[in-house]
């Protein structure tokens, strides 16, 4: 229970953060890109604030010897740099320029109700079950192959 | 145009910072929102071979799925105006969405997971991820507006 109310709070917190930082506004986060043109760089600042606040705790954390709440730290510790990865964020990349929003600010759209958003989710959780049917049939090879 | 918000914009970002402290020290774990939303989709299989949908991760992550979804609306109720301009029609919504989806699954990150907490914790692979999705963002955009747009 204490970790169903910690993800909350933390979503809470998440949610608000991207509106009042206006990533919501996609028209915004298009601005932002476009760095060409009219450029609006007040996103950098988000990424710039998020980051000062969780540096330090992420060097924290190093030290503690289990989460307040859960039994285990599960923080990636993989570092090679695959095409998986750069083909999928070039990808994702592609799409986020093309309508201005990503993941987080898709999910806080959601309760605005607008048409736009509805299908944007809908199609984005289309396309991540898709990408985890794909991951999940090449790792069965790797497997039978090994 | 939009404005130039440098201290709302700050004041966005602390709070995402503060939401990835909250789930890293309460819960041990990334607050990378294409990961958390994908998996709660995703079953396991259980011992006797049937699929499951609840195992230990499911709460928390509906939870936080949740408290994004309901943020706006509280923010709304307390005199919040949100702003929200598409500038594409609902074709190019639905496959910048599925684009989205998968790229952001395939390359396990997204601007959450690699650009937030993957960068603060110095990971050279969420490094890679951001510089390829910012730049592909870029070279999309400066396409739009100033090749096809003109």
């Amino acid at each position: 229970m204490q970790r169903i109310i910690a993800g909350f709070l933390a979503g809470l917190t998440f949610g608000a953060g991207l509106v009042v930082a206006g990533m919501s506004n996609p028209l915004k986060v298009q601005n932002f890109l476009d760095v060409f043109g009219n450029w609006d760089p007040s996103l950098a600042f988000v990424m710039g604030g998020a980051i000062l606040v969780a540096f330090p705790f992420f060097r924290l954390a190093r030290f503690l010897p289990r989460p307040f709440v859960a039994d285990d730290f599960r923080i990636p510790m993989f570092q090679q740099i695959d095409k998986w990865l750069i083909f999928g964020s070039a990808t994702f990349g592609a799409g986020w320029g093309l309508i201005g929003l990503c993941p987080g600010p898709a999910l806080v759209s959601v309760s605005l109700l607008s048409p736009q958003a509805i299908v944007f989710v809908l199609c984005m959780t289309a396309g991540m079950l898709v990408a985890r049917l794909v991951a999940s049939l090449s790792m069965r090879r790797a497997l039978k192959e090994a | 145009m939009t404005e130039f918000t440098p201290y709302a914009s700050l004041a966005g970002g602390v709070l995402i910072g503060l939401s990835t402290v909250i789930l890293l020290l309460a819960n041990g774990r990334i607050a990378g929102i294409s990961g958390i939303y994908s998996r709660l989709f995703e079953t396991g299989t259980l011992a006797n071979g049937k699929s499951a949908w609840v195992h230990g991760e499911k709460g928390w992550q509906l939870s936080f799925v949740v408290g994004i979804v309901l943020a706006p609306l509280l923010l709304m109720a307390g005199g919040f105006e949100i702003e929200q301009v598409f500038t594409g029609d609902l074709t190019l919504i639905a496959i910048a969405g599925a684009l989205v989806g998968f790229g952001s699954v395939f390359g396990s990150g997204c601007t959450s997971g690699h650009g937030v907490c993957g960068l603060s914790r110095l990971s050279v692979r969420s490094l890679a991820a951001t510089i390829t999705f910012m730049s592909v963002g870029i070279a999309v955009v400066f396409v739009l507006r100033h090749v096809v747009g003109g």
